[in-house]
């Protein structure tokens, strides 16, 4: 049987490290010990396939709890989903989440002195078409306060799940916006070492996706891993 | 090109996307031997974690229409994930190596810039004397961190810890 060819390593820097100083929870959580190095076998290069038909989508966040529509400002946010090589991802599910316009999650564990939206939940799925890409309205999320250090606020966020083709593809990111003055303070973005790295974490307004008296759009490409040109020695 | 997009953690709030289902890979009638996988997750000063994700996903039984081969649990307020499954047999390695039965384990958590990726791999299966992966391990109490437990009949106990003198071995891939 031939070898299944491995997923390339990540590129130092371009993403964060287990422990980050300023982000407190991180540090009773991060392994102490050096990552063990394996190499790909079919339970890291294959991965769930998640097919529209068996898990619909659910792609317009500014009404998909009661039918009525949230609170807030309407925005759209759409991009492609690419390989490290620039192969479009197709047909790959994609998970949303947020906070509503006041910065509150739908979440018990949330009790941020925020209302809550009755008309918002702050959850969708969205699938890559044939050519990686994707698109959905929510409502732009408020930046809320967060007890990791006196005065901490998030800055304004959307939480992205992507599967891409196999298991070792596997990311759960945050989409930032333009020109936000939390990102600066914010031990989480800055976690990422990489300064470009970070960059491609802040969506770009794009007056192309922007509709005409409904809605600004953002657009927020996405790249995960590529496969490696050579199998790794073993 | 560009490099890979930025991980940045799940936080504890994703339980907005969660199918309590997803934790369940038998229901869609899937055959063979059903077993649970549960465990709890602590962090360094071995306090139970109370708002991870895991993240399952085996190659055996191969994906069907009655089974997606991919699960996910939360923690809950005492750390403990719970995971319902089919037990999967040998899956081919490298070259001629077999790999002895397992399950990839992906762990996301606040406090967790990116995802942990272990394996749980089952006690007293013959073929783990030859498996690359834990063989490749050279401590024993290192290596005996990634197999699971026999607990009550067909229920098996895979603890996870993230930090500290008993942490689990998380894989680099």
């Amino acid at each position: 049987m031939t070898d299944p060819l491995p997923f390339r390593p990540l590129t130092a820097g371009s993403q964060p490290p287990y422990d980050v100083p300023g982000y407190r929870s991180t540090q009773r959580r991060f392994p102490r010990q050096p990552l063990h190095p394996i190499p790909h076998t079919i339970t890291e290069t294959t991965g769930p396939q998640f097919s529209e038909r068996m898990f619909p989508a659910s792609v317009d966040l500014t009404c998909n709890k009661t039918g009525q529509p949230a609170i807030g400002e309407r925005i759209i946010v759409a991009g492609r989903i690419t390989d490290e090589d620039g192969r479009s991802v197709p047909h790959t599910m994609v998970e949303i989440w947020q906070a509503n316009a006041t910065g509150r999650y739908d979440h018990p564990g949330d009790q941020h002195d925020a209302p809550l939206d009755p008309n918002f939940h702050g959850a969708g799925r969205v699938f890559t078409d044939a050519d990686g890409f994707y698109r959905f309205l929510t409502i732009r999320p408020g930046a809320y306060p967060w007890p990791n250090h006196r005065n901490a606020w998030r800055p304004n966020h959307i939480h992205f799940s992507f599967f891409g083709p196999a298991f070792a593809t596997r990311l759960v990111t945050q989409m930032y916006f333009p020109g936000d003055p939390l990102l600066s303070l914010d031990p989480i973005f800055n976690g990422v070492p990489d300064a470009a790295a970070r960059d491609r974490l802040v969506a770009a307004f794009d007056l192309d996706l922007t509709e005409p008296d409904y809605a600004l759009g953002y657009r927020f490409d996405v790249v995960l891993r590529g496969r490696a040109a050579t199998p790794m020695e073993d | 090109m560009p490099h890979a997009t930025a991980s940045q953690t799940i936080g504890p709030y994703w339980h907005l996307v969660e199918d309590k289902d997803w934790a369940d890979l038998t229901r869609f009638g899937a055959e063979g031997e059903k077993i649970v996988l549960t465990g709890t997750i602590y962090d360094g000063d071995g306090l139970p974690c109370p708002d991870a994700c895991v993240e399952i996903w085996q190659t055996d039984p191969p994906v069907s229409d009655t089974f997606p081969g991919f699960g996910r649990s939360n923690s809950d307020a005492n750390g403990v994930f719970r995971l319902v499954t089919v037990k999967p047999g040998p899956v081919s390695g490298r070259g001629n190596a077999q790999q002895a039965p397992h399950i990839a384990i992906w762990v996301l958590s606040r406090g967790l810039m990116k995802g942990l990726a272990t394996r749980a791999y089952f006690q007293d299966e013959p073929l783990n004397e030859t498996d690359p992966l834990l063989q490749s391990i050279e401590e024993p109490a290192r290596r005996s961190t990634l197999v699971a437990t026999p607990g009550a009949p067909g229920s098996w106990r895979f603890d996870i810890h993230l930090q500290g003198d008993r942490e689990t071995v998380f894989l680099d891939v």
